[in-house]
């Protein structure tokens, strides 16, 4: 037996090497796609599309998104579905433009204020889906409608203008490297749950929780605070991201932030094919909200009309989803 | 011819005992040499089986030992690269032709039967004849089943065979499948009466109770001459019903034996090889170390089907604890582990008291038990997450430092109970899904041995688990219990009770209804012990009413 060991050892580790390179291809098929496609729209408008201003509005302008995106991330790993946070990302900007234009609160209180009731949101969130226990979907459908309505109704329906210019330089008239600090402001916070998905025990129990949460409650996860956590976590991040929204445009709309929602997702699950595919990560989903409007910028150049956004959203998402699925699927009868 | 056969199963590598069987006149089949590769894996390396006429004969290995691969080249569904196949007398010639294993007499019952629930007994019986009937239209229904009726009753099979298939009990699918096989098709006008059945786990999902009647159909067969080929995991039944054996292990014959002439410990390290002792190994080294003399009581401990239970449980001992399903025995694992809804009643572990309402799974784990539980896939570990992940998930906060998970470190961690575990394969980057049910089982066990704990909670650690997993388990629970960890062992399998404990507690009626000690312990007393439990419920009504 002592011979015949290592020869079997032999015998089975070219499957699991090969199985780890295939593995390797899926991972990068994203990022590759959007170099691709930069270089596509490159040829096919040089003159407007591969310049400096161009690549400086995509990553500014799209860190919003970015933001809301990664905060997705959390109620996604554990399990649950938060489709309240676009539009707490209108109440918080509502709310910032309004407390500082029509009641004259400082800017900085009134952001203050603004992430505590986005706070208050996530917590309503958790208490009905977690301790209550209703699915969250519903939870949040009926709580992000909630925020909706009391955006409109404190601003009568109506924009509002006249944001502090202290925070709107603060959020884009600053820039470094030609590029509006909003951008870096998403970037450190896809890094910080990067990290913590990746580099805590609490992103290891995350995962656990989502993907079997009887397992994780009898090895002695508290999976109630987890998934409360979560949902607070995101609509913290949406608050951010509407503060960012208020500080982009000086101004806030009823019903603002609410196009969103469906980018954010699709985003979210794209970056979940990518990188480490089939767990929701950061920086995939960074790399999918550029990817998104990268080709929605040159397809727009290229002359097409504003409905090719959800067109492209839509045809994105289902050919990365149905990609992945079918070379995990190849993958597995290779195996 | 057959009369130059001699069995070869020598090994000479291993050393293992090897009988070399009388060459036999009434052999009805004889597969020598048999090769086959799957890439660059050898599935089968030279196997070899015989089976006399009137024979039982099991074949026993692993998951993935080749039993089945060797099956389906007598079936003709695999093509070896090499091997010989004699089927009573004649030389076969690779490839089969279809049907000519059929045609030579050899039955094959899978052990997903092969029967389609939605139609009668009588057409399942009869589906060859259906599927080449000409006839597109006409079928005489009136003869048809009096026709299944009588074939059924030849094989005393009584149930009526207008019913569909799914309405029938288990155990009447597995019969009805048996004589499908083996009752003479006159309908198709083939000469080909059935010389040798291959039964591929014929009883796993069989209720316990039923198993005799299995037995029963295949002694009837083997007194008409047939032989049967029984491949099986459970030990019990191979010791009970087969005449001789022969064991594969990585594709390669171990060795065919009597089976009268072999215990059980030997029959178990013929299968398995050297891994029950690596388990013992590894025990060693992952059993909890220091103040080893504290006991596990519980006081009045009450759950939905309890009531107030008492229980004192010594370090080194395996205490079982069992019942009839839906006894609730154990809840009493659930609820010491903080894990029940509506548990009272207290915990004592050393200086440690716990209540039991406040207990929970953390705090649990902080007194230092450990929870194996039943549903592996469902309570036991995340299907859908690496190997690594679930062994760690644990005691990740260990390897949490200056503001970073230490991954180098839970990998050496990973690895090292991969290895200790033997878990196969080694890769624990793997999703958890791909390993087999006996791997599985051990990435839980690692999971919590991990832990090195002072009690070890077992519920029904070894269901759907090889025999050589389940042999590495058993090692692995009898030395933590050696080395001071208090283990309480809940499971509905009497006969591992039986070998694994020297006390077994029987809940019935929601309390301890009997302590089985010592001598008392054995297969046949719990399991009479446990039917009482159910007789005292509605001794007026009989057995059925309890339910």
């Amino acid at each position: 037996m002592t011979v015949a060991t290592p020869t079997e050892r032999g015998a089975s580790s070219p499957p699991a090497v090969r199985r780890r390179r295939r593995l390797s291809l899926e991972r990068y098929v994203l990022p590759l796609t959007w170099l691709a496609v930069i270089v596509v729209f490159s040829i096919l408008k040089p003159d407007v599309f591969p310049t400096g201003d161009n690549a400086s509005a995509i990553l500014s302008i799209n860190a919003v998104l970015v933001v809301l995106t990664i905060g997705l991330l959390a109620p996604l790993t554990v399990g649950d579905l938060d489709i309240s946070a676009a539009a707490v990302v209108g109440l918080s900007a509502m709310l910032v433009v309004i407390l500082n234009t029509n009641r004259h609160v400082p800017v900085g209180y009134a952001v203050l204020i603004a992430l505590a009731c986005s706070c208050v949101v996530g917590l309503i969130n958790g208490f009905f889906a977690v301790v209550v226990g209703i699915d969250a979907l519903i939870v949040t459908l009926g709580t992000g409608s909630l925020a909706l309505g009391a955006t409109a109704w404190m601003s009568n329906n109506s924009t509002v203008t006249g944001l502090a210019q202290s925070l709107v330089n603060l959020v884009v008239q600053d820039q470094i490297f030609g590029v509006s600090i909003e951008f870096y402001y998403s970037i450190a916070i896809c890094v910080l749950v990067f990290y913590l998905l990746r580099y805590t025990p609490l992103g290891r129990r995350m995962l656990i929780v989502g993907q079997a949460r009887e397992v994780a409650r009898l090895s002695g996860i508290n999976v109630a605070r987890i998934r409360i956590g979560s949902l607070l976590f995101c609509s913290f991040l949406a608050g951010i991201a509407g503060i960012l929204y208020a500080g982009t445009s000086g101004s806030a709309e009823p019903g603002g932030g609410s196009e969103l929602l469906l980018p954010a997702y699709a985003a979210a699950f794209l970056g979940s094919t990518t990188l480490t595919p089939g767990r929701f990560n950061a920086f995939g989903s960074l790399i999918a909200v550029y990817f998104l409007a990268t080709g929605i910028v040159g397809l727009e150049l290229l002359g097409a009309q504003n409905y090719v956004q959800q067109i492209f959203y839509g045809a994105a998402l289902l050919v990365a989803v149905l990609a992945s699925t079918l070379i995990k699927r190849a993958a597995s009868r290779n195996a | 011819m057959a009369g130059d056969s001699v069995t070869r199963n020598e090994d000479p590598g291993t050393g293992e005992r090897s009988d070399t069987p009388v060459a036999s006149p009434d052999l009805i089949l004889e597969a020598k040499g048999i090769t086959k590769r799957y890439g660059g894996t050898l599935a089968l390396d030279a196997a070899a089986v015989s089976v006399r006429s009137g024979e039982v004969h099991g074949l026993l290995g692993q998951n993935g030992s080749g039993k089945s691969t060797l099956i389906k080249v007598l079936a003709g569904v695999v093509l070896p690269e090499e091997g010989e196949l004699t089927v009573g007398g004649d030389r076969l010639t690779f490839p089969l032709a279809i049907g000519e294993a059929h045609r030579r007499g050899l039955r094959f019952v899978h052990q997903n039967l092969g029967l389609i629930g939605t139609l009668t007994v009588a057409e399942n019986l009869f589906i060859e004849r259906l599927a080449l009937s000409r006839r597109t239209f006409r079928i005489n229904w009136g003869s048809f089943f009096d026709e299944a009726r009588d074939t059924l009753r030849r094989y005393g099979l009584h149930i009526d065979p207008r019913i569909a298939v799914q309405e029938i009990k288990l155990i009447d699918r597995s019969l009805l499948a048996i004589t499908r096989a083996v009752a003479p098709n006159t309908a198709t006008g083939s000469a080909s009466i059935a010389r040798l059945i291959v039964l591929d786990e014929p009883t796993v999902f069989l209720p316990r109770d039923d198993v005799g009647r299995v037995f029963g159909m295949i002694r009837d067969l083997v007194s008409q001459g047939i032989g049967v080929l029984f491949v099986s995991h459970r030990m019990d039944e191979v010791r009970d019903h087969t005449d001789r054996v022969t064991v594969l292990r990585d594709g390669r014959n171990i060795g065919t034996v009597e089976t009268d002439s072999v215990d059980d410990d030997e029959l178990v390290r013929m299968i398995v090889g050297e891994h029950a002792a690596r388990s013992a190994r590894a025990a060693e080294e992952l059993a909890a170390r220091g103040d080893q003399d504290v006991p596990l009581r519980l006081h009045k401990l009450s759950t939905r089907t309890l009531r107030e239970i008492d229980l004192t449980v010594p370090p080194g001992e395996i205490l079982g604890i069992t019942g009839l399903a839906g006894a609730g025995y154990e809840e009493i694992l659930y609820a010491v582990f903080g894990a029940g809804r509506g548990a009272t009643g207290s915990v004592e572990l050393g200086p440690d008291l716990a209540d039991v309402r406040e207990l929970t799974p953390h705090r649990a784990m902080e007194l230092g038990m450990a929870l194996i539980p039943a549903e592996r896939l469902l309570h036991g570990i995340a299907a859908r997450v690496t190997v690594e992940e679930n062994e760690t998930l644990t005691v990740v906060d260990r390897y949490f430092k200056r503001l970073f998970l230490n991954r180098s470190a839970l990998n050496v961690v990973a690895s090292r109970l991969t290895m200790q575990l033997g878990i196969q394969p080694t890769d624990h980057q793997m999703q958890t899904d791909q390993l087999s049910g006996g791997n599985q089982q051990k990435v839980l066990l690692a999971k919590w041995l991990v832990r090195r704990p002072r009690v070890l909670l077992l519920h029904e650690p070894t269901q759907g688990v090889d025999v050589g997993a389940r042999a590495d388990i058993s090692t692995f629970i009898r030395q933590m219990a050696e080395l001071g960890t208090v283990v309480i062992f809940g499971s509905a399998e009497y006969e591992q009770l039986a070998d694994l404990c020297t006390r077994v507690v029987i809940i019935g009626d929601g309390r301890i209804s009997r302590v089985l000690v010592g001598d008392q312990v054995t297969k046949e007393n719990i399991l009479s012990e446990c039917l009482r439990t159910s007789s005292r419920v509605a001794p007026a009504l009989g057995g059925a009413a309890a339910k």
